[in-house]
């Protein structure tokens, strides 16, 4: 063997160690930044503008979710509650606490509505009719919505920083799976629930089916 | 062990193969599609609840009945409101787009003060009580001086409360001078006083009418209740209703009509006359209604034995079918064939009023035209013209007057109407600018305009201007910023027409009451008060029998007070209605004899033998060979609020393009003038000039040129400023001898090559 050949050669294996290690290091950085550090910098973390406890309210209503979301007499969902329901209850502070204060003070006297950030808010090219699933589809609100109803405080608001949407829409799990119904809210999450309940509806007003019917 | 390029190939492939195997790829090609589909600065419209709610749109002359759709406190849309009387489930185009006036960024929103000069102003923002208590100091100065009747008023209608409110209050404050801006409705007004010797609204029974003859009234043009007229037009032709609509321009009405008679302008009343020649000659004419309930039909002698010549001589006289042929271009044996079609058909209707009805016209050509539907018998029967009483649910209290008042109100009102020389007239604002310039100094003092824009919509607008920039003192009640206020001292915003209360008198031609009410659809967004709020706190701060005359504390309180019992059911309903039954004609006349008059002694000095009863259009025929008329269309808003954006949008190519309006010529007179299809032109009348387009149609009669009115605003956007010129810079006010009101149709022209 000449002296160049063992040279390549010691190389070589050298070498070789070194590209699997450098492999290795890669492969590791990237998984780490991809699966920890870029939901991280995707989302922004946002207060809503006073804390509200849902499980509170729901043991002093007597008709459930419907008591504050309730379907309009035109069969309209009403969504987030508005500022002339609270006020009813709400015109002067009541209890003791920080988010009560903040809530009468700043929203019940001077007349504003709360600029609540809505987890399930869909873009805009989305039709979805809420009379739709849970009048005539029978659904309940935590199939989609989980058990929003029994939480005692409200999660900070994740804000997707390229689209502006909240992360519940995608899921919290940045791969995408899901355990339950509820922990995802994209197109396939819909489709998958139609499939399986075999709805072949067409739009009411395109009277057109399969993507015309969300997206008119 | 070296570290060198290989290895770092190798971090590479490694970070890339843990890259693909985490969620970030997909994530962000789904993200970023998301965010393709949904660029952020794509305004989307808030959801909330959607409702609807009906009021009136204040906006047109004819007052659609509108239901606008919310979404929360947020009008998104109108539409025509189903089974409000006349316009039923429709609206016009500029009642349709009432949102953007609305949510116009022109909208005044707090009281201004004019800190510049008329011609450069600079608004200066002011609290009301500042605004109220500057105009209520001049006011009450004006009246120790001694000259309330220094203080004028122009509205822009004389019907409904607010305008009541305002001739209240120049009564009350000592000022013969309320002026409301002119119409057709004021010819037919004075015509129905000679003719039926009733004070008397014109209506027409257009729905069961059987042949209509229209000279020069532009059914598909805005004429009258506009959509109603259009939804008569359609019921016209699928009950075969013969439709003839004479028109020196082949307007929209022509074309839809079932025939055109194309004039010589302004020889519609010579046509009229010249049909009455044939059905009295022909013994067409209703003999029961002529034998017995009118007076002077034939010849006939006073008490002292004088012979005095009837109707019929003197149109069988005058009106030759030859004559009449020549001077109106139309064949005798074409005017004879209508005017045996008008007489045979059970219930023939004749309307009158040119175009939109902008400009009220001779009283001459008004009673031509009406003694046709007299020949017809058709005088209050059914499809018929019918005399209606003039709404009647303003029933206050005379207002206060004081020593002052009573002094000033004495005094002759400064432009003439009620006076020796007009004394039929109630109000004749085009006559005030010439009177004004024409003074050593201005005898209007403080002048207050209310739901007008004079400085564009009156004749010769630039001597209007100039007037106006003469006059020491003005108030504009706008909502918006237009010509006039752009020319005022004050601006006292008033809420638009969808954050108001107001209620909407009887529209022109109806032949039943209506009284709708504009109702506040949406929370007013801005510091104003209505009109009527604004000039009660004026009164009130005047003082004395002024602060007495105004009981109420607020509009609304006046409105409510004035309705009384059926206040509860116009709130409710948004209008309220009231069926009439024309009298018959033993009991249809107030005139001294109690029968109808074809002719009327104050009429006798002006009308002369073979009189064409319309206006000589001014100008020398050697320097103006042309003659300009104007034309109207749905498409542009001529009154006082100028056309939306929208409106904008749908005027087509041959009115508008870019910044010159176009104008109309034959192109016979294109040839013989030199001009050329879409070039520039300077079209010049002895009042103005403009650089117009030439458009080349045979629409339009060699020898005229046809110009589109509702044009040429100098503000206050984008969307209307600088769009074309407008037709009254050109043209110049004729007085009808009999009435004083404007009865130009025309004006001589000039078109040279620009």
């Amino acid at each position: 063997m000449s002296a160049l050949e063992e040279k390549a050669k010691e190389s070589s294996d050298n070498n070789g160690g070194f590209a699997i290690l450098f492999f290795i290091i890669g492969l590791a950085a990237s998984l780490i930044f991809g699966w920890v550090v870029f939901p991280k910098l995707l989302y922004s973390q946002k207060k809503q503008p006073f804390d509200f406890s849902h499980a509170l309210h729901n043991g002093l209503v007597d008709n459930g979710c419907q008591s504050c979301h309730f379907f309009r007499e035109d069969g309209s969902y009403a969504g987030v509650p508005k500022l002339a329901q609270c006020v009813d209850c709400h015109e002067d502070v009541q209890g003791e606490t920080e988010d009560e204060a903040v809530f009468v003070n700043e929203y019940v006297k001077p007349g504003r509505e709360v600029p609540w950030l809505v987890y399930s808010r869909q873009p805009d090219c989305v039709f979805f009719s809420h009379a739709a699933h849970v009048k005539s589809g029978g659904m309940d609100c935590k199939t989609c919505h989980g058990p929003i109803g029994e939480s005692e405080s409200l999660k900070p608001y994740e804000e997707n920083r390229i689209t502006g949407y909240s992360r519940d829409i995608w899921g919290k799990n940045i791969a995408g799976f899901k355990s339950h119904t509820w922990d995802r809210m994209k197109m396939d999450d819909c489709s998958e629930c139609h499939v399986k309940n075999g709805v072949r509806q067409n739009s009411v007003q395109t009277e057109k089916g399969a993507c015309f019917v969300c997206h008119k | 062990m070296k570290i060198d390029r290989r290895s770092f190939l190798s971090l590479g492939v490694g970070a890339g193969a843990g890259i693909a195997l985490s969620p970030l790829p997909w994530k962000l090609t789904d993200d970023l599609s998301i965010w393709t589909q949904m660029w952020p600065w794509t305004p989307v419209p808030k959801d909330g609840e959607i409702r609807y709610v009906n009021s009136v749109s204040t906006l047109c002359r004819c007052g659609c009945g509108i239901k606008v759709r919310k979404v929360d406190d947020r009008a998104v849309k109108i539409e025509g409101q189903e089974g409000y009387p006349g316009s039923d489930g429709s609206a016009c185009a500029l009642c349709m787009s009432g949102i953007q006036r609305l949510y116009s960024p022109t909208a005044i929103r707090m009281p201004l003060k004019n800190t510049g000069t008329k011609d450069a102003p600079l608004w200066q923002s002011v609290t009301w009580d500042a605004a109220i208590r500057e105009i209520s100091e001049k006011l009450g100065k004006l009246r120790k001086e001694g000259k309330p009747q220094a203080l004028a008023c122009i509205s822009g209608s004389d019907k409904g409360t607010v305008p009541a409110l305002f001739r209240r209050f120049l009564q009350a404050y000592g000022s013969p001078n309320f002026m409301s801006m002119p119409s057709y409705e004021d010819a037919y007004e004075m015509t129905l006083k000679l003719m039926h010797g009733t004070d008397s609204a014109v209506g027409f029974d257009l729905e069961n009418a059987d042949y209509v003859i229209s000279f020069g009234s532009g059914i598909l043009e805005g004429w009258g209740s506009s959509v109603r007229m259009f939804k008569a037009k359609s019921a016209w032709k699928d009950k075969k209703v013969k439709t003839v609509q004479v028109d020196t321009r082949l307007s929209n009405s022509a074309a839809k009509a079932d025939l055109w008679l194309a004039v010589k302008p302004g020889s519609e009343s010579l046509l009229a006359l010249g049909m009455a020649a044939v059905i009295i000659s022909e013994k067409l004419y209703d003999k029961k209604f002529a034998d017995q309930y009118t007076f002077a039909f034939d010849s006939w002698k006073d008490a002292e034995g004088k012979e005095h010549r009837g109707f019929k001589e003197f149109i069988l006289e005058n009106y030759s079918l030859s004559y009449v042929a020549r001077a109106t271009g139309i064949e005798e044996s074409q005017i004879v064939k209508i005017a045996k079609e008008f007489a045979g058909a059970s219930a023939p209707i004749a309307l009158c009023g040119r175009g939109q009805g902008n400009t009220p016209g001779s009283v001459h050509e008004f009673m031509a035209v009406h003694a046709l539907n007299a020949l017809a018998g058709n005088i209050n029967q059914k499809g018929g013209v019918w005399a209606m009483p003039k709404d009647d649910y303003i029933q206050w209290d005379e207002a206060a007057t004081d020593g002052i008042a009573e002094k000033g109100l004495e005094t002759p009102r400064i432009d003439g109407a009620g006076t020796e020389k007009y004394p039929l007239s109630k109000s004749l604002p085009h006559r005030l600018a010439a009177i004004i310039n024409a003074a050593e100094k201005s005898p209007v003092e403080v002048l207050l305009v209310s739901g007008a824009n004079p400085l564009y919509s009156l004749p010769d607008s630039r001597a209007v201007k100039k007037a106006f920039g003469r006059i020491p003192f003005i108030v504009s009640f706008a909502s918006h910023m237009d010509e006039t206020s752009e020319m005022a001292d004050m601006i006292l915003p008033c809420p638009s027409h969808l954050e108001r209360y107001e209620d909407v008198p009887t529209p022109a031609g109806m032949i039943r009451k209506v009284t709708g009410l504009a109702r506040p659809v949406v929370r007013p967004q801005y510091n104003r008060k209505n009109a009527g709020d604004s000039l009660i706190l004026i009164a009130k701060a005047l003082g004395g029998s002024i602060a007495g005359s105004f009981p109420w504390a607020a509009y609304e309180e006046c409105l409510e007070k004035t309705f009384g019992d059926k206040w509860k059911t116009l709130k409710e309903t948004g209008y309220i209605t009231e069926d009439f039954s024309p009298p018959y004609w033993d009991a249809a006349f107030a005139t001294p004899s109690k029968k109808f008059a074809f002719m009327s002694e104050v009429c006798a000095g002006a009308e002369k033998k073979g009189g064409t009863g319309a206006a000589k259009p001014e100008g020398e025929e050697n320097t103006f060979p042309l003659l300009l008329i104007p034309f109207d269309s749905m498409r542009l808003a001529c009154g006082p609020v100028a056309p939306t954006p929208f409106m904008m949008k749908t005027v087509s190519d041959h009115m508008l393009k870019g910044k010159y309006t176009v104008v109309e010529i034959h192109p016979e007179t294109a040839q013989k003038y030199g001009l050329k299809e879409g070039k520039n032109a300077v079209l010049s009348t002895p009042k103005g000039e403009a650089e117009v387009k030439v458009h080349l149609s045979r629409r339009t009669a060699p020898g005229i040129v046809a110009m589109p009115r509702g044009l040429g605003h100098s503000g206050p956007d984008e969307y209307i400023s600088g769009k074309g010129s407008n037709f009254n810079e050109l043209i110049a006010a004729v007085e009808d001898p009999v009435s004083g009101l404007d009865a130009a149709w025309g004006i001589r022209a000039k078109l040279v090559k620009a």
